[in-house]
């Protein structure tokens, strides 16, 4: 089976949180909930602003379910980590394990209790039969019905990427190899700098094309 | 006489208790670090070096999300806190529950209980009063509650899981979880209450010391002169003082997560709160045996509020003096 990963761009990544909304409108999270957001790091210092767009990102040995006390996580058969809403209490554990500060808790009870644990499901639904409680409880599940998650599929830039890793990954080798890569060893001659970047523009068309077929 | 009957089948169970305990954090060993820089790597490419090394000491950005900590692209403690909860922690506590039941059994088994040395006079003096009891079995009740809860929490995974259904389980979680958070802050008034109303009698003086010199008559035929309290019973006033005043403490800053409290001091007080708890069980195990099945007439006192005149000689000598003294002005 496929490794599903995402893979974010950040040299195409824009801060238009496209995807943020796309996630917001396919799941129907509730109020307060984002599954998923941009984060910008050197905000307005030009040329070192950089933007990635972040959020589960289904850890090979993923920490979240290797601390929850009721092991609500469980891995799917494409690599996602998903989780049991109905097992979890609640306790705020996967999110102080998590790197990414993927987690999301809504503020249902008293005194700021949390109330059961939500966060990107990679838009493969959860585990419930009912596919009307399925989408109720953990939002879409687009994977079932063979498209990719919406966020990755909105991005405008096409910097979100979606899908199995060896594929995601090959898309974007090949925007390294047309980019030319800032601290590769030919682009550092200024005069072949520009044609990489002549390259690179030629080459964004082909990444995004890559993207189309699936 | 019970007790004398029931000794064996009593330490057989907790040996077994014990072996059990012990087996369960052998699973927790075997797991491996995560690697949220290689997850990183993976998914964000392209990147320059100084991206990375900002990205790496968990720099903060901004972000249009309101979530805790989203304005961070890595929180690096996790990863650690992960390692100290589960490599630590749970065998740690496991280790330290075990070898408290261990010893007792140990010394049960080898040194038994301590006896009355003389028959029982009929003649009963309050040791306890009405208060004092409602105060200790109030904070020992929920201590118990307490405990099962939170060690479910730590531990149940590994064997209550595997033989529930899963509905069945998350209900007992959710139980064990909204018991623990609601009974902890009512915990929280009992310890301070208990701590409050017998300060006046934990000072230490030379009496206690010389307790201690003769190892609070355990060892030896010889029983050491204690006042009100024992050396020993001083002790675990002070263990409660400290210990406990810091799981109540840590446990209302997790208990109330709505003040803003960062992922990394609720990681800083999960650690406190555990390390502390364990601490105050594996101790609380020694003060249950005592007041239990160690020592012969102890339990009544706090049961019925009296103690036998030969009992509060042979262990409380000094204040039986004083009782006696006062009884007949």
């Amino acid at each position: 089976m496929a490794r599903m990963k995402f893979l974010c761009d950040s040299e195409r990544c824009i801060e238009c949180n496209g995807c943020v909304t796309a996630c917001k409108n396919a799941n129907e999270t509730e109020w307060g909930i984002q599954r998923r957001r941009v984060v910008t790091l050197d905000d307005g210092e030009i040329g070192k602003e950089v933007s990635i767009s972040v959020a589960c990102m289904h850890c090979s040995d993923a920490p979240c379910m290797a601390v929850c006390p009721t092991d609500c996580f469980y891995p799917t058969e494409d690599g996602l980590i998903l989780h049991n809403k109905d097992t979890c209490i609640g306790c705020g554990y996967c999110l102080y394990a998590c790197p990414f500060g993927a987690p999301q808790f809504p503020k249902q009870g008293a005194f700021g209790a949390r109330g059961k644990m939500d966060k990107c499901t990679f838009c493969a639904g959860g585990p419930e039969e009912d596919p009307v409680i399925e989408e109720q409880k953990y939002g879409a599940n687009r994977l079932r019905e063979g498209k990719l998650p919406l966020c990755a599929e909105m991005c405008s830039t096409k910097a979100l990427l979606a899908g199995d890793a060896a594929d995601v990954a090959d898309i974007f080798r090949e925007r390294v190899v047309y980019r030319g890569h800032r601290n590769s060893a030919w682009s550092s001659v200024e005069h072949e700098a520009s044609d990489a970047e002549q390259l690179a523009k030629s080459a964004a068309d082909l990444a995004y094309d890559a993207t189309q077929s699936v | 006489m019970m007790v004398k009957q029931s000794g064996h089948n009593h330490s057989a169970w907790m040996i077994l208790l014990l072996v059990v305990l012990m087996a369960l954090p052998v699973t927790a060993f075997a797991q491996e670090s995560a690697d949220a820089r290689r997850e990183a790597f993976q998914s964000m490419p392209g990147t320059q070096p100084d991206f990375w090394r900002d990205a790496m000491q968990g720099v903060s950005g901004r972000t249009q999300s309101n979530s805790p900590g989203a304005d961070t692209l890595i929180m690096i403690e996790g990863e650690r806190w992960r390692e100290i909860r589960n490599q630590w922690i749970s065998p740690g506590g496991a280790i330290a529950l075990g070898g408290s039941l261990a010893a007792i059994t140990l010394f049960y088994l080898l040194v038994g209980q301590v006896k009355l040395v003389h028959p029982r006079t009929g003649k009963r003096i309050e040791r306890w009063t009405r208060w004092d009891r409602a105060i200790h079995w109030y904070v020992a009740s929920l201590f118990i509650i307490l405990g099962i809860t939170g060690l479910s929490i730590l531990y149940a995974k590994w064997f209550l899981m595997p033989i529930l259904p899963t509905s069945v389980w998350g209900s007992v979680m959710n139980a064990a979880k909204n018991i623990h958070n609601y009974l902890g802050p009512l915990f929280a008034l009992g310890v301070l209450a208990m701590i409050v109303k017998w300060f006046k009698h934990n000072f230490f003086t030379m009496v206690d010391l010389k307790w201690f010199a003769k190892g609070g008559g355990i060892v030896g035929k010889a029983h050491p002169s204690a006042g009100y309290l024992n050396g020993g019973e001083k002790v675990w006033y002070w263990v409660i003082v400290t210990v406990g005043l810091t799981v109540v403490v840590s446990g209302l800053v997790l208990d109330f997560p709505n003040f803003g409290q960062t992922r990394e001091t609720m990681q800083l007080f999960l650690i406190i709160h555990a390390v502390a708890s364990l601490i105050l069980m594996a101790a609380a195990f020694g003060h249950i045996y005592i007041g239990t099945l160690g020592t012969e007439g102890a339990f009544e006192g706090m049961k019925t509020g009296y103690v036998d005149e030969s009992w509060a000689k042979q262990h409380h000598d000094l204040w039986y003096e004083e009782v006696k003294h006062k009884s007949k002005q």
